[in-house]
């Protein structure tokens, strides 16, 4: 099975990246755009194909290691 | 003073280190990562400056892990003191032995120059030999170094004197370089035997290169 952790500054933590890139597309012209945020993926391939396992230990993994959660959220895709 | 220095693979300020307490008199000695213990009749652990396993997923995430940290924590949890400069600050916060995070600085930019740092708390370890309000001239070098803690967290951290220094102007009042919350350049933990900084005093060590201030601070853990 193969996971997909999404990992984003909380909402509140001011992304830096986001708003830098938020001031380029404007400076771009495009217009509209409410927030950027920038975050990063990482696909873990598992070697269970028992779903339930498969994001409880993805998620001990984001706690542990993948995100820092003083700063960070993340979600997890099982597919 | 015998003091461990630690070594991870991308650690490049362990010379410097050695260099610094051993200008002050002291015993040092280098400790490799993968070791499970710290040398006996140490007293002081400083996790230097670097850019440990290439700074991957998140500064300092991944030496944390490494077998010589479960020996901190423990060295830590028994009163030990613990210095965590720049990567080793970082470290420590991912480790869970200081409060907090660091971030991208909130220019994006890697920023190496003198920075006017104000002294904020002197009732501890490491400050001792300053004075409170004191501005000290001491280099920085970062890229993630934007401190950041909840509003809660921030309120402790004032509440138990635990901010030990902020970035300042030269006059000493306090601004924002990297987008730290309350301009924080270093922290300490609740009981005071854990210390972390961006700042890098082991490189202001001789007036010739720019500034002395370095000394005295870590000449702190002699007291």
């Amino acid at each position: 099975m193969t996971a997909i952790v999404n990992v984003f500054l909380k909402e509140g933590v001011l992304d830096p990246q986001g708003k830098a890139t938020h001031h380029a597309l404007n400076s771009l012209d495009f217009e509209g755009i409410k927030e950027v945020r920038i975050g990063k993926q990482i696909i873990v391939t598992l070697e269970t194909q028992d779903k339930e396992k498969a994001e409880k230990e993805v998620k001990a993994m984001c706690e542990t290691l993948l995100a820092n959660t003083v700063i960070e959220e993340y979600t997890i895709e099982i597919a | 003073m015998n003091v461990a220095v630690l070594r991870f693979p991308g650690t490049n300020c362990e010379f410097d280190t050695q260099y610094a307490f051993e200008k002050l008199g002291h015993n040092t000695q280098l400790v490799w990562h993968e070791e499970q213990t710290l040398p006996s009749g140490i007293d002081l652990v400083v996790v230097p400056g670097g850019f440990s396993y290439g700074d991957y997923l998140r500064s300092g995430s991944i030496a944390r892990f490494s077998p010589v940290m479960k020996a901190v924590a423990t060295y830590a949890s028994e009163g030990g003191k613990v210095l965590g400069i720049c990567n080793g600050f970082q470290i420590l916060t991912e480790a869970g032995l200081l409060p907090g995070a660091l971030k991208r600085n909130s220019n994006l930019h890697f920023i190496s120059k003198h920075q006017t740092l104000c002294v904020v708390s002197t009732d501890n370890a490491f400050l001792n030999q300053c004075k409170k309000g004191e501005v000290l001239s001491i280099p920085i070098a970062h890229a993630d170094g934007n401190y950041y803690i909840d509003d809660e967290g921030l309120e402790r951290l004032e509440a138990n004197n635990q901010i030990l220094l902020r970035y300042t102007d030269t006059q000493g009042n306090p601004t924002s370089i990297n987008g730290s919350v309350s301009s924080i350049a270093g922290v300490c933990n609740e009981s005071k035997n854990v210390f972390g900084l961006m700042p890098h005093p082991e490189r202001a060590l001789e007036t010739i290169l720019g500034s002395e201030d370095g000394l005295r601070m870590l000449k702190g853990f002699e007291a």
